[in-house]
């Protein structure tokens, strides 16, 4: 077998291992702007756990697309069973024994457990659907794994977790030989996690390869066999778990980089602009929540997904409802539930300088089939800096958002380019360009740098740094360790829906987050 | 074949697919629609046949601006038919019974206008009202709402024409000329300034795209989306309300089945024009444009003596034919922006 690795560590072929399952070489994949994979060997064998490791942008959920199917290599060769195959669609991925579980739950709402396991594979009594059978198969189904779960619920009504164990099923009811999870822990609990791991030992007994997504480094030491590390696309090193030390692997994934990409925040803090106490949001998605944000200061709140830390930044922009709590921004009462106040609506908030910006920037950020300048002044046309009594002053909203893009490095694509043929990356720095063209006080940010390359979480991170040299206060919201504990001057930690603590500057490592986050 | 005469023919195909997609379906079929009648019929392209199709155009363009507010917003408004009925014999009802019978009747005619107005406002309130606050689909909405307010119209005229508005109603703002243009082309143009100047020059307007691209990235940044939602369908009633009354003025009488085609008509317009159904998406412009081309092709059609109801064929293939090419046109797009 022959591996053509660029750098770093290579494992020697585990002689006791079978011939890969599957094996990918050479596969390269470019984007309009960003090489997104350059050339990367990857390989897995029956009944191993082969983890995939990176930071966000690192090229992951790129290369599980290819070998699920959803998107085409731009070159290099996948070999199953050592046939050249060329996997076309998800569908033919599927034929082909692969099943992917993906963090975008693939679950029809309004349909039941076990209608949605069966989608597109129905069982049929001549042209009526065999709903009997169906039942039957789905109970075998969700048996053998061990879930817990009613197959005639439906699938809206179920919790995440529960929803998440679904989409496995529903991978592994077609019996595969390789499956991939991207990160599917995720949105679980220690308990469900741990019901998770001996699934997979089940499946690992059944000699199926696993691809496993994770960015959390105890899950790895837990289940994987080994280890390949992307970075900027690029593989960095494939290693056999046994071998390699925690502190060798946060090595090899964030590399040297890390002193560059974090700027240096040199600031005192100021006076308080949000102070919230005693914070209750409906859904009980927080409970008793008291977090406060000084001027000239960036403060993190680390968590899970689902531990309710986006909820919070959320309801203060009138997005979540409050049950109980006061909030006051620059000391001024804007929700009180004991005296009946609640001024949070993301116009008033706007107008007193707040800006919330969404992690999803498609879904709420921005306006995809606009162009860069109509996103960037959207929030800000009322000002008079750009319109002027009814109508608006379009030359000096080019000339304000032109001068935004450049700040930023957008400026080669021009600002009426249709954000639809932007990279992701670019398209996050519009969203960050809209607060940048009014006068923000407090920036709260939710997962930033979701899904960007290194270059733009830099040129976001610097920007973090400017705005709060400048005067402003940032609450950043973030499951990036790495972020947390770089950039912020104190974090505090959720754990579903409740504060387990603030940590200050010189307490701030990856490790004190992580046993809070359990 | 020579290398010269293959690399001549790839220019002229990317050229032309460079065309298609700036310019979309419409410039390809309005000049096809005009060589093709203009070489059929001699009397297609003689001054009074383009004077006439002018002032025909004037009720379908503006109904076609009204529909493309409420477009641009991902809605859909089923009831600017029944709102031009309602109009129409809301203002000669109003008119009718204002009017002495002598004199020229202008006070009638400007309270008859008002009356007639303060109904497709009232409509169209109803309308943004059920979308933007009750959250009722726009499809649902105005589909049930044509059906409420035709009833209405039935009811209140008996389903009889109402005759009887002053003569300087119709002699003016139905056969009126000014410079050798009809009055209602001249209402229309400065229609479609006002309208121009609104999509494209106000924060309304761009509300109107943002809210219609992406409903929440536009409430996140600050946009009460409820009430430019309601204005928008009150915006578009005014426009539909002056459509209403030219054409009352034109047939001189309040009708209740007036306004049937103009639901299919003015979402093809649009449509043709290259609004999006999913909202977001459209140049006035165009719009003008496909109305306009709508009607050319109509009375193209009544030139060359094709029956009215096949003409109802021709226009409904019209619309898929120009929905499919620019779903064509979306895919180009894709893959030309895909090339290095």
């Amino acid at each position: 077998m022959k591996i053509r690795h660029q750098e770093g560590l290579v494992s020697k072929p585990n002689k006791a291992r079978t011939r890969p399952l599957l094996r990918l070489e050479n596969i390269s994949k470019y984007f309009p702007d960003t090489l997104a994979l350059d050339r990367v060997n990857f390989d897995v064998c029956s009944g191993e756990v082969h983890a995939l490791f990176g930071e966000n942008g690192a090229g992951k959920s790129t290369l599980i697309q290819i070998i699920a199917g959803v998107i085409r290599p731009t070159s290099g060769t996948v070999f199953l069973n050592d046939e050249e195959v060329i996997i076309g669609s998800v569908q033919h991925a599927r034929e082909l024994g692969i099943s992917a579980v993906f963090q975008e739950f693939s679950l029809i709402p309004q349909l039941t457990v076990e209608e949605n396991l069966f989608l597109g594979s129905e069982q049929l009594v001549g042209p009526f659907l065999d709903k009997a059978s169906l039942h039957r198969r789905a109970c075998e189904t969700l048996n053998s794994l061990g879930f817990a779960l009613i197959p005639e619920r439906k699938v809206m009504h179920l919790s995440r977790a529960e929803q998440q164990m679904v989409e496995i099923a529903k991978a592994f009811r077609t019996k595969p030989s390789i499956m991939i999870l991207d990160e599917p822990t995720a949105s679980l609990t220690a308990h469900e996690a741990n019901r998770l791991y001996a699934m997979i030992e089940v499946l690992k007994d059944e000699g199926i390869g696993v691809i496993y997504i994770t960015h959390r480094t105890n899950e790895i030491y837990r289940i994987s066999d080994r280890i390949t590390i992307l970075r900027d696309g690029r593989q960095v090193a494939t290693v056999s778990v046994a071998d390699t030390s925690e502190e060798k692997l946060v090595e090899l994934t964030v590399g040297r980089r890390i002193e560059q990409i974090f700027p240096e925040i040199n600031t005192q803090s100021g006076r308080l602009l949000l102070d919230i106490k005693w914070l209750n949001l409906s859904n009980q998605v927080a409970r008793d929540v008291s977090i406060n944000v000084h001027a000239g200061e960036v403060v993190g709140i680390a968590g899970l997904v689902g531990s309710g830390k986006s909820e919070i930044g959320r309801a203060c922009f009138g997005l979540h409802k409050i049950r109980t709590g006061r909030i006051a921004y620059l000391d001024d009462p804007v929700y009180d539930s004991a005296r009946r106040i609640n001024d949070l609506s993301p116009r008033a908030m706007l107008d007193r300088g707040m800006l919330y910006l969404p992690s999803d920037r498609r879904v709420e950020g921005l306006v995809m089939i606009q162009n860069v300048r109509e996103n960037v002044s959207l929030p800000s046309l009322g000002l008079p800096k750009f319109s002027s009594g009814l109508l608006l002053n379009r030359r000096s909203e080019r000339d304000i958002v032109g001068e935004v893009a450049r700040r930023l490095g957008l400026n080669p694509i021009g600002i009426e380019r249709s954000l639809e043929h932007l990279s992701g990356g670019n398209q996050q720095k519009v969203l960050v360009a809209k607060s940048l063209v009014r006068d923000v006080k407090l920036f709260i940010l939710d997962e930033p740098t979701v899904g960007v390359d290194v270059g733009t979480r830099a040129s976001i991170y610097r920007l973090i740094r400017d705005v709060c040299e400048a005067g402003a206060g940032v609450l950043l919201i973030s499951s990036d360790l790495s972020e947390i504990v770089n950039l912020t001057h104190r974090a505090y930690v959720m754990h579903r829906g409740e504060l387990c603590t603030e940590l200050a500057r010189d307490n701030l490592t990856e490790q004190a987050l992580l046993n809070y986050f359990f | 074949m020579n290398k010269k005469s293959i690399r001549a023919v790839v220019k002229i195909k990317r050229t032309a697919s460079i065309l298609f997609i700036k310019g979309g379906v419409l410039p390809w079929f309005l000049g096809l629609a005009v060589i093709g009648f203009g070489l059929t019929n001699e009397n297609f392209l003689t001054e009074r046949n383009l004077f006439g199709i002018s002032r025909q155009s004037t009720y379908l363009v503006l109904v076609a601006m009204a529909q493309m507010v409420v477009m641009l917003t991902a809605g859909l408004d089923l009831s600017v038919g029944v709102m031009l009925a309602m109009t129409s014999v809301v203002s000669s009802m109003t008119m009718v019974s204002l009017w002495s019978g002598y004199g020229t009747g202008w006070e009638s005619v400007f309270i008859g206008c008002l009356a007639g107005l303060g109904a497709s406002v009232g409509i169209g309130t109803i309308n943004g009202i059920g979308v933007a606050i009750f959250r009722v689909p726009p499809f649902v909405m105005t589909l049930a709402m044509s059906s409420i307010v035709f009833g209405l119209s039935l009811t209140i005229t008996g389903g009889t024409p109402i005759y009887g508005v002053p003569e300087s109603f119709a002699n003016v703002f139905g056969y009126g000329q000014i410079g050798g243009i009809a009055v209602p082309v001249w209402i229309t143009v400065l229609c479609i300034a006002v309208m121009y100047i609104f999509i494209n020059w106000t924060p309304m307007g761009r509300y109107l795209y943002a809210i219609g691209g992406n409903i929440r990235a536009a409430g996140l940044s600050g946009i009460n989306t409820r009430f430019y939602l309601l204005g928008a369908y009150i915006i578009s009633s005014v426009i539909t309300g002056i459509a209403a009354l030219l054409l009352t003025a034109r047939l001189e009488s309040g009708e209740s089945n007036i306004g049937a085609n103009y639901p299919l008509l003015s979402i093809a317009a649009c449509a043709i024009g290259g609004v999006s159904l999913f909202g977001g998406v459209g140049r006035l412009s165009n719009v003008v444009l496909g109305a306009v081309f709508i009607i050319l092709v109509q009375n193209g059609m009544n030139l060359l003596r094709i029956n009215s109801y096949l003409q109802m064929v021709a226009i409904g293939m019209l619309l898929i034919v120009a929905i499919i090419a620019d779903n064509f046109r979306q895919q180009l797009i894709l893959t030309m922006s895909e090339q290095p």
